[in-house]
C-alpha cells in the first residue's frame, strides 16, 4: 500500500469543502497532480496544494492508497466522502462530513469528529477516538435512507441525533449520547455503552438499541418485554428488553410483528 | 431580427405531411417564412439531422405551489445534482422536481418550446405566475383547478349554466389561466369530509351533485364559451386496480359532443396521464394491463385527446390536486406526505415515489404507458407525457420515444425487469411489434398537441406564418441502427430556434430567449349575481380579499400573450 501524506499549513480562513480527499479520488496520482485537486472555500475554488503539503504517491488503485493527515483538520469537511475502499488516517481532529456516503474502506481519526460523520453510509469502517458531533451515521436531510451498512466506532462521547434514519450497519459509541438516538430507524445496531438521554428510539419501526448506562427518560412508546442474557460488542450481561415504538406501524414477518428494541443493562 | 435558414434537414411534419423529406426551413422576424423572403440569412446546416417544430407539452407540473413544496421537502432531491452556472446559464439542480432554471433548460435541450402548468390552484396563481415568469425560454400557460370548486359545484347544482360561465371567465382572467383542468371531480373536495368519489356517480358530501354532472357541466361550458383548450380531464378513481371502467365510463359521457370554437381543435375534452387510469384485476395482486379496452374507445371516437402518463422507471416525487390519492399513496409506501390546503377551491398532495424495476406492479405501469401509444391509431390525439413528476421526470421523454420506436430496446428493458414474465403475462407490450415512425413522433409531441391546445396557429408545425420555433437533432433516420441514439439525440438538440432565435447551440444553452405567458381571455355577458356572490364569499369564506388574489401582469408575468374569445353572443 502507497501512502500520501497532506500536511495542513496555516487554517483557512472560511471552511472548505474538500470531498476529493479520498483513496478513489487520488489512486493513480502522483503528489503534484493531488496538489492540483480543486477543493471550494466559500465561493471561491482554490487548490488542495494551497492548504496542504501533499508528499508521497499514490497506489494504482483505492484500494491500495492510503492517506495519511497530519493534524487537526477543523476547518475541512468531507474528507473521504463516497470513497469505496483505501485507508484515511486523520492524525488530529476533523470538520463535519468524514466519510459521509462511504462505501468501503477504513477511515481513522485520531482526534474527534463533527456532525454529519457517516451520513448515508453504505459500507466501510470508521474509528474516532475522541468524540463525534450530532447527525452521526444520520440520513442526509430530507432521506428516508440512512446508514445502510458498515461500522462506526467512537471511543469517546456522541452528540445528539445518531443514526436517525439508520436502515442497516453498526454505530458503537463508548461514550454518553445525547438525545434522540435511532430516530425513525428501519434496521441496524446502535450500542452505547455510556449513558443515555432521553428520545432513544422514537418513531423506530426495526433495529436495536442496547444501553449499557442509564437512560434518562424512556420512550412512551416501549413496552418492557422481559430480561435476557447477551453478548453484545464482547461483554456478556443481562438485559432489559423493550418493544416499540408503538406508535408506528410495523410489519410482520411469517405472522410475528416486529418491533424496533431497546436492550438496558442491568 | 436575424434570418436563419436552415437547410437540408430530414424534416418532419405532419401538419405539412412531410415524413423525412429533405427540405430547407427559413425563419425571420420570429417566423416561419418561405425560403424566398430571405435575403441574407445565416445558413444551419442540418445535412444527416432531423429538423421538427420545437415540441409542445400539453400537460406537465413544472411551477406552482405543490411543485414548491416537492423541492422545500425534498433537499436530497438535489443531492449531487446541482450544476454551476456558466455563460448565460444559471445555477440549475434537482432531478424530479427541477429548480425553474434547470426546467427551462432541460426542456429546451430536449427541443421544446412551450409546456403548459397541467393544475394551477387559482389561489396559488400569483406564486405559479411568478415561477413560471422565472422561468426561461418556455412559452408557458397554466390551467386553473375547477372540478372541486364551490362556486362551480354550486352553481351546477342548481343549473345555473349562465353563472358557471360567467364564473370560468372571471377566474380565467383574474389568475391569467389558460384552461378549465379537472382533478378527481368532486373526491378532492369530499377528501375535505374524509371521503372520496371513487366513481363518477358517487355523490359528493353536501353539495350533492356528482363527478359525472361536473364533468358534463364543465364541458358543456367551456364549448359555450368557446375556449381553445378543451376541458383538461384527471377522472376519478385514478391508480386504483380495476379503475378502467371508471374511465370508459367518463369517455362515454362526451359521447356525440362537438367541440365549438375558432382555434381548430377538434376535441370536446382531453383526458390525461391514461395510464394511472387504465388498470383492471381487483387488487395489487391481480392488477393487469387494459390498455386494449381504453383504446379500443379512443380509437373510435375522435371527438377526444389523451396524453400517456408514462412510467420511466425513475426515483420521482408525486404530486397531484387529487388529495385522497396522495393520502392512499402515502399509506403504500409509508415516505413522507405533505398536504395543502386551498380553501374553497382544490386540494393538493406531494408524496415521493421509487419506481424500480423490481417491482411487480412498476413494471405492469411502465408497459401500460407505452402500450397505449403503441396500440393508438391516430397519433395526432395521443400525447407522450410522463405527467411530469408523476409518473416520471419529463427529461426522460426522450427515452420513451426509445422504447416507442424500438421493440428491441423495450424488450432489453423488459427483460432487465424482476418479474418480467409476471409482467408479461399481465399486459400486452411483448406482443406489440409495432415500432412508431419519427413523424408519429412529431404528431405525439408537436403538430397533436398544438392542435388539442387551440394553440396550431403558433405551435407543432414550420408551416409559413407559425412562430419561429424549430428544433434540430442529430439523429440521421436513414442510417442509425442504434436505439441508444434516439435517447441521445433527443436529449440534446443540436439547435432550438425559439421565437426565431438560436436558444440551444449543440446542447448547450445560449439564449434565455424571449419567453412568452399564454392566457385566455373569455368575454361573457355582464353578470351581477356571479359578482355578488364573488364578493361575499370572499369576505365570508377566503383568508385573502379579492385585491390579494388577483394577478397583476406587470408584476407577476413576463411578456402576457392575451388570447382573446368573445362568447357574448
Amino acid at each position: 500500500m502507497e501512502t500520501v501524506t497532506l500536511t495542513p499549513k496555516a487554517q483557512p480562513d472560511l471552511y472548505i469543502d474538500a470531498e476529493n480527499i479520498t483513496p478513489d479520488a487520488f489512486a493513480g496520482k502522483t503528489a503534484a497532480e493531488i496538489a492540483a485537486f480543486h477543493v471550494h472555500e466559500g465561493n471561491q475554488t482554490g487548490l488542495l496544494g494551497t492548504y496542504f503539503d501533499v508528499s508521497g504517491k499514490a497506489g494504482a488503485t483505492a484500494a491500495e492508497t492510503k492517506i495519511v493527515i497530519k493534524g487537526d483538520v477543523l476547518k475541512v469537511k468531507y474528507i473521504g466522502m463516497r470513497m469505496t475502499a483505501g485507508e484515511i488516517l486523520v492524525e488530529g481532529s476533523a470538520d463535519m462530513y468524514i466519510g459521509a456516503w462511504m462505501e468501503g474502506g477504513r477511515i481513522h481519526v485520531r482526534g474527534n469528529i463533527d456532525a454529519f460523520s457517516g451520513t448515508g453510509m453504505k459500507g466501510g469502517e470508521i474509528e474516532v477516538d475522541g468524540n463525534a458531533g450530532n447527525y452521526l451515521g444520520a440520513a442526509y436531510r430530507g432521506d428516508w435512507r440512512g446508514m445502510q451498512s458498515g461500522t462506526i466506532r467512537v471511543h469517546g462521547n456522541a452528540g445528539s441525533d445518531i443514526g436517525t434514519f439508520m436502515n442497516g450497519g453498526t454505530i458503537i459509541i463508548d461514550g454518553d449520547v445525547d438525545v434522540h438516538v435511532g430516530t425513525h430507524a428501519e434496521g441496524g445496531t446502535i450500542i452505547v455503552k455510556g449513558n443515555g438521554k432521553s428520545k432513544i428510539g422514537g418513531q423506530m419501526v426495526k433495529g436495536e438499541i442496547y444501553v449499557f448506562g442509564t437512560i434518562d427518560v424512556m420512550m412512551p412508546g416501549y413496552v418492557y418485554r422481559k430480561d435476557v442474557d447477551l453478548e453484545v460488542d464482547g461483554t456478556k450481561a443481562t438485559f432489559a428488553m423493550y418493544e416499540g415504538d408503538m406508535g408506528e406501524r410495523h410489519g410482520k414477518r411469517k405472522g410475528e410483528v416486529i418491533y424496533g428494541h431497546i436492550y438496558q443493562k442491568y | 431580427m436575424a434570418e436563419y435558414l436552415i437547410k437540408n434537414g430530414f424534416v418532419f411534419d405532419p401538419v405539412l405531411g412531410i415524413n423525412g423529406d429533405k427540405a430547407d426551413i427559413a425563419v425571420k422576424d420570429g417566423k416561419i417564412v418561405e425560403s424566398t423572403a430571405l435575403s441574407n440569412p445565416q445558413v444551419i446546416d442540418a445535412a444527416g439531422k432531423t429538423v421538427m417544430a420545437a415540441g409542445v407539452d400539453i400537460h406537465a407540473h413544472v411551477a406552482g405551489p405543490k411543485v414548491n413544496v416537492g423541492r422545500n421537502f425534498r433537499p436530497e432531491d438535489k443531492l449531487f445534482n446541482c450544476e454551476a452556472g456558466k455563460g448565460v446559464r444559471r445555477m440549475a439542480g434537482g432531478f424530479s422536481v427541477p429548480t425553474v432554471f434547470r426546467t427551462g433548460y432541460l426542456y429546451a435541450r430536449m427541443g421544446y418550446g412551450t409546456v403548459m402548468e397541467a393544475a394551477m390552484p387559482p389561489l396559488y396563481a400569483r406564486h405559479t405566475h411568478e415561477e413560471m415568469r422565472d422561468t426561461p425560454i418556455l412559452d408557458q400557460g397554466a390551467y386553473p383547478v375547477f372540478g372541486n370548486n364551490w362556486f362551480v359545484l354550486e352553481y351546477l347544482k342548481n343549473n345555473e349554466m349562465e353563472n358557471v360561465e360567467a364564473y370560468i371567465s372571471w377566474l380565467l382572467r383574474t389568475t391569467r389561466g389558460y384552461a378549465i383542468k379537472i382533478v378527481n371531480p368532486g373526491g378532492t373536495e369530499a377528501w375535505g369530509w374524509g371521503l372520496n368519489c371513487n366513481s363518477i356517480h358517487d355523490p359528493v358530501p353536501y353539495f350533492d351533485i356528482t363527478p359525472a354532472q361536473i364533468m358534463k357541466g364543465l364541458m358543456d361550458a367551456n364549448e359555450a364559451l368557446r375556449l381553445p383548450h378543451s376541458i383538461h380531464i384527471h377522472t376519478n378513481n385514478l391508480g386504483n386496480p380495476g379503475n378502467f371502467e371508471t374511465t370508459l365510463e367518463t369517455f362515454k359521457l362526451f359521447e356525440g359532443a362537438k367541440p365549438n370554437n375558432d382555434f381548430g381543435r377538434k376535441q370536446v375534452m382531453h383526458h390525461t396521464h391514461v395510464q394511472f387510469h387504465s388498470y383492471g384485476g381487483d387488487s395489487w395482486a391481480n392488477v393487469e394491463s387494459k390498455a386494449d379496452e381504453i383504446m379500443n374507445y379512443v380509437n373510435s371516437h375522435d371527438n377526444m385527446t389523451m396524453d400517456l402518463g408514462c412510467v420511466t422507471l425513475d426515483e420521482t416525487t408525486t404530486m397531484t390536486a387529487d388529495g385522497p390519492f396522495e393520502h392512499h399513496l402515502t399509506e403504500l409506501n409509508h415516505l413522507k406526505w405533505a398536504n395543502t390546503d386551498v380553501e374553497l377551491e382544490t386540494a393538493a398532495g406531494v408524496v415521493p415515489y421509487v419506481y424500480s424495476p423490481n417491482i411487480k406492479v412498476c413494471g405492469i405501469q411502465w408497459a401500460i404507458g407505452l402500450e397505449l401509444a403503441l396500440m393508438a391509431k391516430d397519433p395526432m390525439r395521443v400525447f407522450i407525457t410522463t405527467d411530469h413528476p408523476n409518473a416520471g421526470p419529463f427529461f426522460r421523454y426522450p427515452r420513451v420515444m426509445k422504447w416507442l420506436m424500438s421493440q428491441k430496446a423495450r424488450e432489453a428493458q423488459m427483460d432487465s425487469l424482476k418479474w418480467a414474465e409476471k409482467v408479461r403475462g399481465a399486459t400486452f407490450l411483448s406482443g406489440l411489434d409495432r415500432e412508431l415512425t419519427l413523424y408519429e413522433i412529431a404528431a405525439m409531441t408537436r403538430a397533436g398537441t398544438a392542435q388539442a391546445l387551440g394553440l396550431a396557429d403558433m405551435y407543432g408545425s414550420l408551416k409559413p406564418g407559425l412562430q419561429g420555433d424549430v428544433a434540430v437533432y442529430d439523429y440521421n433516420p436513414e442510417t442509425a441502427e442504434d436505439p441508444e441514439l434516439i435517447e441521445k439525440a433527443f436529449s440534446n438538440a443540436a439547435y432550438l430556434l425559439k421565437g426565431g432565435e438560436v436558444v440551444v447551440k449543440d446542447g448547450e444553452i445560449v439564449s434565455n430567449g424571449n419567453k412568452k405567458t399564454l392566457w385566455v381571455d373569455a368575454k361573457v355577458n355582464d353578470n351581477p349575481q356571479v359578482r355578488r356572490d364573488i364578493t361575499e364569499k370572499f369576505l365570508r369564506y377566503y383568508t385573502v380579499t379579492e385585491a390579494n388574489y388577483e394577478v397583476n401582469e406587470k408584476v407577476f408575468m413576463k411578456n402576457p400573450y392575451r388570447i382573446e374569445v368573445d362568447a357574448t353572443q
